[in-house]
């Protein structure tokens, strides 16, 4: 655990953890935002037997503050915060012995290889409090074996004390092509991806739209239709085409900075869009011009595009419709996938977007998930090479996604090639998702997240959407500047495709 | 225009409550007798619908839990809870995993792709099948949409030998003497099961299925009973060299026939051939390293169909080390491309499928189609405790399965990996199943993504896959 960023938390009473105040900024204020569900999950679980006199020894030793004497009784303990054993504290100071501590056995049944529990309940923390979880809890990596999970950085020192945050600079631009249309540039080098309408309930889109208006990036509409309740966010929002046209209107196109095609997604390339007939309520049906109730299909591919002439043809027309937005084209990793990001570059994207095969999803057949195209990491490196190859690195926006999860692995995909990536599942994840992988059926998300049913859409408020947003890129922005530091960078674009900063695990001089 | 190809599938109930992977635990000690209790709150029912089969001694909130954990989170008195399932964690091994197990169950009940939400959860890549990805069309290949209908994506492949060229007399007229070709609908025959509680049902549940699906079934000789004979024509006996005088009767019947390699069988083709003319003759030898050359003898000694098998778990065992199914079976494809003769026979390979993707890469890798056993006996709910190996009695009780539950489950699993692979196919813009065998050009290897990306940079790979080991 890295001392400098802990420096930039005070503990008050009893270790509520706030950020320091820093100087009124361009950066948005972290609030302390807990989980929105009575007992939050961590790691541990430490039970208070009636043993306890309650004398509020543990509060005074716990540094965490998982406990708190509230007149003359002990508080319920705030189980997630603490940092179990090696800390253990309580446990020998309690004169009564009343407390034990143990594994949560809930850690058992979340989480995943790729969001392991750990990695869950550190993005849950840092969404409550914009700070990396103190503690022996993994928050860097997940535990698929490969990629990422096996890729670390050649630090070339310690990190730092009191490090001047803001005189680090974490901006991107968007417009490489400098060909007069918006100079767009982001305050994160990372945006926020696509979900629609009716595949997220309303409170999830503009709690996302403020957040990234906040961190001043973008959203994204996803393929659905972009509702009136964005508007006031349209200069942080991108939309979407995708081959369904679900929701695209001239207006819609005319709205926004940044104008995203979908080829392809990375949880199931080659296939189409599902949205099953119980998520399409009347509000999704009427956004995609549909009916209420039945199952919607998104093609693949478009079937207006079957050559590069016909991809041209695209972009062209959006970029007749609206002469300042930029073009993203969104495709996914199959094995010339640097072939099409050139394609792309000519037929006149600004942006390639390179979606691998283990990204995030509202529903997706398994066996597409697990083993259509490649998985990210390669496919930055083939594009980033390819692309300095060809002499048009320097005019293109490499943004890479699908299965970025941590602050970590986004500086580990900009150190690969990739000038900035596209996140998901972390903001699911922030908000509350436990990745219970039902998302698609019946009513939907049934935290409230990922569904369009009037009941389950109430469990979430907008303002607490809003920072628990705020809150996880901040503590991610903090782990950018101390990644940079740590690699005597000061801006985040001194490192894309400096993979000599890199090693990996499974290689030979690791 | 021929009838489409469609497998008709309609849930059908498990006998026995499925393993869970989870289980909820909640107790009363502590109970604050809530007005409004969280129990009541489920959106899935778990706590209204919940009963307790007194059979099995078994509570089916399990079942019913979709794991949102809301009344975990949500009990003001924190009594419930809920963890791993320590049958779930013990049940199946390294290779047949619970998951995978509990997979295809779902797949026999429903006859549905397994869909869900959130993005892949497994490892970066494994071993066996998992070091292989499929490619996918982007942007100027077409897709193919097999699955809502809108095109026609066949999967049919014809087993047999096939000329290498036609001929035609002084009139030229052609001269043919086509050898004899069958077509199966799916790239898939039913292998023989190498273990389970078998029994004459069990047999009848799965010829019966391969009867309906239209495809084969490999069943021992030993395992003959004349009710089966209602599905002879699906039906591919299993014999030894010895067996093939003693039923005679069941070479008569069968369209194809299946003969144990004991290294003489050039021999026992020709005699089989002199007598049977109109029968197809499939050898069954191992794979290992000198399967390729084997191969080649069998198939210049005019085998129609050589099914190439490893263990169950898909490994060989060669004298430099283990090597899995598709290694091998991809040198023996590749070394009858090289000699010109590949097309002159079928290639069945088979061990270790237990999913729909391991079809798909199974031909990827050079097999016309492949052979599914052990997954038969999961549609029929194996938990693969292997009791029946060591002769215990059957958890499940598959030898007493009723014939038509068990071929509506196998036809539900089938008809749930068909999809699967039209899935695949649509991705890669193929029409034709066919189009799918060796081609590699199709698929990605993680030793080759590795060292064209990460060798560049890196250097030396010096770890084996390290299959999920964090720091």
């Amino acid at each position: 655990m890295n001392k400098d960023l802990r420096a930039h938390r005070n503990v008050e009473e009893h270790g509520t953890p706030v950020l320091q105040s820093s100087s009124p900024s361009e950066f948005p204020q972290v609030e302390c935002t807990p989980c929105r569900f009575r007992n939050a999950i961590g790691k541990y679980r430490l039970r208070r037997s009636d043993a306890c006199v309650a004398c509020g020894t543990c509060a005074e030793v716990c540094p965490y503050g998982v406990h708190k004497k509230k007149l003359n009784k002990m508080a319920r303990p705030k189980h997630y915060l603490c940092t179990g054993f090696e800390c253990n504290k309580c446990v020998e100071a309690c004169p009564e012995q009343a407390l034990s501590l143990d594994e949560n056995p809930v850690t058992k049944v979340i989480g995943d290889r790729r969001w392991t529990p750990d990695l869950l309940i550190s993005t849950w923390y840092m969404a409550e409090t914009g700070q990396v979880p103190p503690g022996g809890v993994e928050y860097k990596i997940g535990d698929s074996g490969g990629g990422f999970d096996r890729i670390r950085f050649k630090f070339i020192k310690e990190p730092g004390e009191d490090l001047d945050i803001e005189s680090f600079s974490t901006r991107i631009p968007l417009n490489r092509l400098k060909d007069g249309r918006a100079d767009v540039e982001i305050g994160l080098p990372v945006y926020g991806g696509g979900m629609s309408y009716g595949s997220i309930s309303l409170n999830t889109m503009v709690g996302r739209a403020r957040a990234w208006q906040a961190w001043d990036s973008f959203t994204c509409t996803g393929e659905g239709g972009y509702p009136q309740e964005l508007y006031p966010y349209d200069d942080h929002v991108i939309t979407q085409v995708a081959t369904g046209l679900f929701g695209v209107r001239e207006e819609t196109i005319q709205r926004v900075k940044i104008v995203e095609f979908k080829y392809a997604q990375g949880a199931k390339p080659g296939l189409g869009g599902h949205l099953l007939g119980d998520k399409v309520t009347p509000e999704v049906a009427a956004m995609r011009e549909a009916v209420p109730g039945s199952s919607l299909f998104s093609p693949f591919p478009f079937h207006s595009v079957y050559s590069v002439e016909d991809h041209k043809k695209h972009i062209d027309w959006i970029k007749a419709m609206n002469p300042k937005a930029l073009v993203s084209v969104k495709v996914s990793t199959p094995t010339d996938v640097d072939m099409v990001a050139v394609g792309s570059y000519y037929a006149g994207a600004h942006i390639i977007h390179l979606d691998g095969s283990y990204g995030g999803t509202g529903a997706a057949p398994e066996i597409a998930k697990k083993n259509i195209a490649m998985p990210i990491e390669y496919a930055i490196v083939k594009v980033h090479n390819f692309l300095k190859e060809e002499g048009i690195r320097d005019r293109m926006t490499v943004i890479a996604s699908g299965g970025v999860r941590t602050a970590y692995d986004v500086a580990k995909a900009i150190a690969l090639g990739a000038d900035g990536v596209v996140i998901g599942t972390s903001e699911m994840v922030a908000l509350g998702c436990i990745r219970c992988k039902n998302c698609e059926s019946g009513r939907g998300c049934t935290r409230g997240i990922a569904t369009t049913d009037p009941e389950l859409s109430q469990l979430m408020e907008l303002e607490w959407a809003t920072q628990r947003l705020i809150n996880l890129f901040g503590a991610w922005r903090l782990q950018f500047v101390e990644i940079l530091d740590r690699l005597g960078m000061t801006d985040i674009r001194e490192l894309v495709g400096r993979t000599d900063c890199l090693r990996h695990l499974d290689y030979e001089g690791s | 225009m021929p009838k489409k190809y469609h497998i008709h599938t309609e849930t059908v109930a498990p006998r026995f409550v499925p393993v869970e992977k989870g289980t909820i635990l909640d107790w009363e000690a502590g109970c604050l007798r809530c007005f409004k209790c969280v129990k009541r709150k489920c959106i899935y029912g778990a706590y209204n619908k919940r009963t307790f089969d007194i059979r099995q001694l078994s509570d089916t909130i399990d079942n019913i839990c979709r794991n949102c954990l809301i009344c975990v989170q949500s009990c003001p008195g924190q009594i419930i809870t809920k963890t791993i399932n320590p049958e779930y964690e013990q049940m199946g091994d390294s290779y047949w995993t619970a998951d995978i197990i509990s997979r295809q169950w779902y797949q026999a009940e429903t006859g549905s792709i397994p869909v869900s939400g959130a993005g892949y959860a497994g490892p970066f890549s494994g071993p066996g099948f998992d070091d292989m990805w499929t490619d996918m069309s982007e942007i100027v290949r077409p897709t193919r949409d097999g699955i809502h209908g809108r095109e026609y994506i066949n999967t049919l492949v014809s087993l047999g030998r096939k000329l290498a060229s036609f001929a035609f007399d002084d009139q030229g007229e052609p001269v043919l003497d086509a050898p004899a070709e069958i077509e199966i609908p799916i790239p898939m025959i039913f292998g023989t099961l190498p273990f389970g509680s078998l029994s004459k049902d069990v047999y009848l549940a799965m010829a019966g299925a391969a009867a309906e699906l239209e495809t084969l079934i490999e069943i021992p000789a030993e395992a003959w009973d004349k009710d089966l004979e209602q599905y002879a024509r699906y039906i591919v006996p299993v014999l030894s060299e010895e067996q093939i005088e003693t039923h005679a009767n069941l070479i008569e019947s069968a369209q194809v026939v299946e003969i144990k390699d004991s290294g003489k069988s050039e021999g026992v083709l020709k005699t089989l051939r002199e007598n049977n003319p109109d029968t197809m003759v499939m050898i069954k030898t191992a794979l290992n390293e000198n399967c390729p050359q084997r191969v080649q003898v069998l198939a210049e000694a005019g085998a129609d169909i050589i099914h190439v098998y490893a263990d169950r778990n898909g490994n060989v065992d060669c004298e430099d080390k283990t090597w899995f199914v598709k290694d091998i079976s991809r040198k023996v494809h590749d070394h009858l491309v090289d000699l010109g003769i590949r097309d002159s026979v079928t290639i069945i390979s088979s061990g270790g499928i237990a999913m729909a993707e391991h079809v798909a890469k199974g031909v990827i890798c050079g097999a016309d189609a492949v052979a599914v056993d052990v997954p038969l006996l999961l549609a029929l709910e194996c938990r693969m405790c292997l009791r029946c190996e060591r002769g215990l009695s059957c958890p499940v009780e598959i030898e007493n399965v009723y014939p038509e539950w068990g071929k509506a489950r196998i036809i539900n699993l089938i008809g749930a990996w068909r999809n699967q692979i039209l899935e695949v196919l649509g991705a890669m813009g193929l029409r034709e199943v066919r189009r799918l065998r060796g081609e590699v050009g199709r698929a990605m290897f993680f030793e080759d993504l590795e060292a064209q990306t990460f060798g560049e940079l890196f250097g030396k790979r010096i770890a084996e896959p390290s299959h999920g080991v964090s720091e």
